[in-house]
């Protein structure tokens, strides 16, 4: 019976979210085309985990060992490429996240498969996957196929699929066994650190009044600022704002930085790109305004204004102030 | 310390309306305006801030047409040595053929650091550093924030998801993939560029690295690109800023929010 493989990411002794979106999407690919669903997750000491992935697979690989404790790109990849060698998945999802953007790439020159990553959809089209992945900072979608291989890897976007059991599997739970590890010590894993502290809270806000880089300068700043708070609101960015140190990073919004969920989320002068928008997905209505009338954020806000966010926060200034 | 800098000049897609061409292959880019990759202006400027601090060479290196020399023109303002640019021809390439094409090149040149942007604004592939590192052999990182080298070893920091960094010590030669922020890129004026106009840009050929076929096959084959699906969205609200804002103030209050 042909295989997917799942490879599971978990950090800080949880598993993270996009292995049950992956897992999610694999069940219902393998389900409808009579695949079996392996699930394979590295590490030590992860008993716990493993106990967490039993309900989402049919058999699920474990590589328990202390060389594995830390994520490490050249270890993990010889883990695997013996592992896929040995069980020859016919697709292999790892999620898009910076830990696979590490090790992808070396599965991919290892086994030979081909890799398609960031993929938002993913079918099956006799024996061989297709899958859907967007261009040109998200306002253009490819359907791309493989080229002809014994197998194909697939790196999947965060929030792409839910995070629901398809299926109440039963797995076997198999110990794998450690392959010589070729690479040690070339690159050493020193620890932690939060970046995304300090003195205000954006996960806390009823609303959020968030710049991107369309506030242009600087100096367009402190109006927004003074908006925000005569509304009541927090002030909150996208990346750029960040990057250029106009703002702390403790007001990021998007995957690296923090995922908020204000009642109301007004987006000012942002793009949409998938990192920023994966952060609102908690939020509860979204008001976009952006001069583009084809910028992605369209697609996820609820309202939208084609106009000049300078014109508005003045507007929207006026008009609070007064009530 | 030999660095060497993979540079992408990419289309710059906002405000513009993006039209698909016949082929449905690509996009109609005779109108667009190309800029350097985001990811690697900050990817050049670490190299010469390196350079600055330890001494040593900065070669910037695309893949591209002749237009895109217009990229290295850029580095080598910015305080590049040296630029080459490979030729595509009539490739297209995908990751896997760039990281084929430019992995055969840096082979070719010394080098201590590989620095490559981590992702193309265009394809957004986020993978051909680790490709190019993969193929020599070499050690890498993907999503660098910060770099410090010292003593044949770089101390990085790596960003991951949700405010946490990775902090990694890595044995050198070795090839990061450098994010935003990690530095502020500097100021190229006009002048600038038209200086290093003068300094010669090294031309090499694809079609002649003695790649194998295979390596110049692609290992994705685009069927189509198409519109984002035109059923989700968001209700357009009409009217100038003042109208705007009468009914986003109405809005956030039926939301619950009182001002
Ligand atoms: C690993 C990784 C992690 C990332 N993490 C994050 C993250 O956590 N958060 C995040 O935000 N990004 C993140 N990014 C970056 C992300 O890919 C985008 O580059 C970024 O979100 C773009 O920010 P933006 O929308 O502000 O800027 P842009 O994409 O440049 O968009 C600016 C927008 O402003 C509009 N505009 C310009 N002028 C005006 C005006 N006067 N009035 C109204 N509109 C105007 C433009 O039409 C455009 O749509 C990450 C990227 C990577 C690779
Ligand atoms: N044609 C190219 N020429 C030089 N470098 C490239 C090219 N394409 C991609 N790169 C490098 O690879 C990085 C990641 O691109 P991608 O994998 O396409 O997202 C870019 O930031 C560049 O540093």
């Amino acid at each position: 019976m042909a295989k997917i493989l799942v490879i599971a990411e978990h950090r800080n002794n949880e598993l993270r979210e996009i292995t049950l979106q992956m897992l999610n999407k694999a069940s219902e690919l393998c389900r409808a085309n009579g695949h079996e669903l392996y699930a394979a997750i590295l590490g030590n000491n992860i008993e716990g985990l493993i106990s967490g992935l039993k309900e989402w697979a049919d058999k699920v690989i474990v590589y328990n060992d202390p060389r594995l404790k830390d994520f490490n790109p050249d270890n993990y990849r010889d883990v695997l490429t013996a592992l896929i060698n040995e069980q020859k998945p016919i697709v292999t999802f790892l999620g898009h996240t910076p830990w696979s953007m590490d090790l992808a790439p070396g599965l991919s020159v290892k086994t030979g498969f081909p890799l398609a990553t960031d993929c938002v959809d993913i079918t099956m089209d006799s024996g061989r996957p297709k899958v859907v992945r967007q261009v040109y900072s998200g306002k253009i979608f490819s359907r791309m196929a493989f080229r002809d291989a014994s197998g194909y890897l697939i790196t999947v976007r965060a929030g792409a699929f839910p995070a629901a059991k398809a299926f109440d599997y039963q797995a076997e739970i198999i110990q794998g066994a450690m392959p010589d590890l070729v690479t040690q010590g070339r690159r050493e894993f020193m620890g932690y650190r939060d970046t995304c502290k300090g003195e205000v809270d954006i996960t806390q806000a009823e609303l959020l009044v968030s710049i991107g880089r369309g506030i242009g300068e600087q100096d367009n700043i402190p109006q927004v600022q003074e908006l925000a708070g005569i509304m009541g609101g927090t002030l909150s960015c996208s990346r750029p704002v960040v990057d250029k140190k106009w703002l702390p990073k403790y007001h990021q919004v998007g995957t690296s930085g923090k995922s908020v969920k204000p009642k109301v989320y007004l987006a000012l002068g942002i793009s949409g790109a998938f990192q920023h928008v994966a952060g609102i997905s908690g939020a509860g209505t979204v008001i976009a305004v952006n001069k583009d009338k084809k910028a992605p954020i369209f697609r996820v806000a609820h309202y939208g204004a084609v106009a000049d966010l300078l014109n508005v926060a003045a507007a929207l200034k006026e008009k609070v102030s007064v009530k | 310390m030999n660095i060497i800098v993979c540079v992408k000049n990419v289309p710059f897609t906002q405000e513009v309306d993006l039209v698909l061409d016949a082929s449905k292959q690509d996009v109609k880019k005779d109108n667009l305006v190309y800029v350097i990759n985001e990811w690697d202006n900050y990817a050049i400027e670490e190299a010469i801030r390196i350079k600055e601090e330890t001494g040593g060479h900065v070669t910037a290196v695309t893949l591209g047409k002749e237009a895109d020399e217009e990229v290295l023109r850029r580095c080598l303002a910015m305080g590049a040595d040296e630029a080459i640019r490979v030729e595509r021809g009539d490739l297209n390439p995908d990751a896997s053929m760039i990281a084929a094409i430019l992995s055969a090149v840096v082979k070719t040149i010394p080098h201590d650091i590989i620095l490559t942007g981590v992702q193309s604004d265009d394809l957004n592939n986020g993978i051909t550093g680790s490709l190019i590192a993969e193929r020599l052999g070499l050690v890498h990182a993907a999503v660098v924030n910060s770099l410090k080298i010292s003593e044949g070893k770089a101390q990085i920091s790596i960003e991951l998801e949700g405010g946490q960094d990775e902090m990694s010590q890595v044995t050198l030669p070795a090839l990061f993939a450098i994010q935003t922020g990690i530095n502020e890129p500097r100021y190229v004026s006009i002048m600038g560029i038209r200086k290093a106009s003068k300094k010669e840009i090294k031309v090499i050929d694809a079609s002649g690295l003695g790649l194998p076929g295979e390596d110049l096959q692609p290992s994705l084959i685009m069927e189509e690109m198409f519109m984002p699906p035109e059923t989700e969205g968001a209700e357009m609200l009409q009217g100038d800023a003042g109208s705007l804002a009468d009914q986003i103030i109405r809005i956030i209050r039926e939301k619950g929010v009182s001002l």
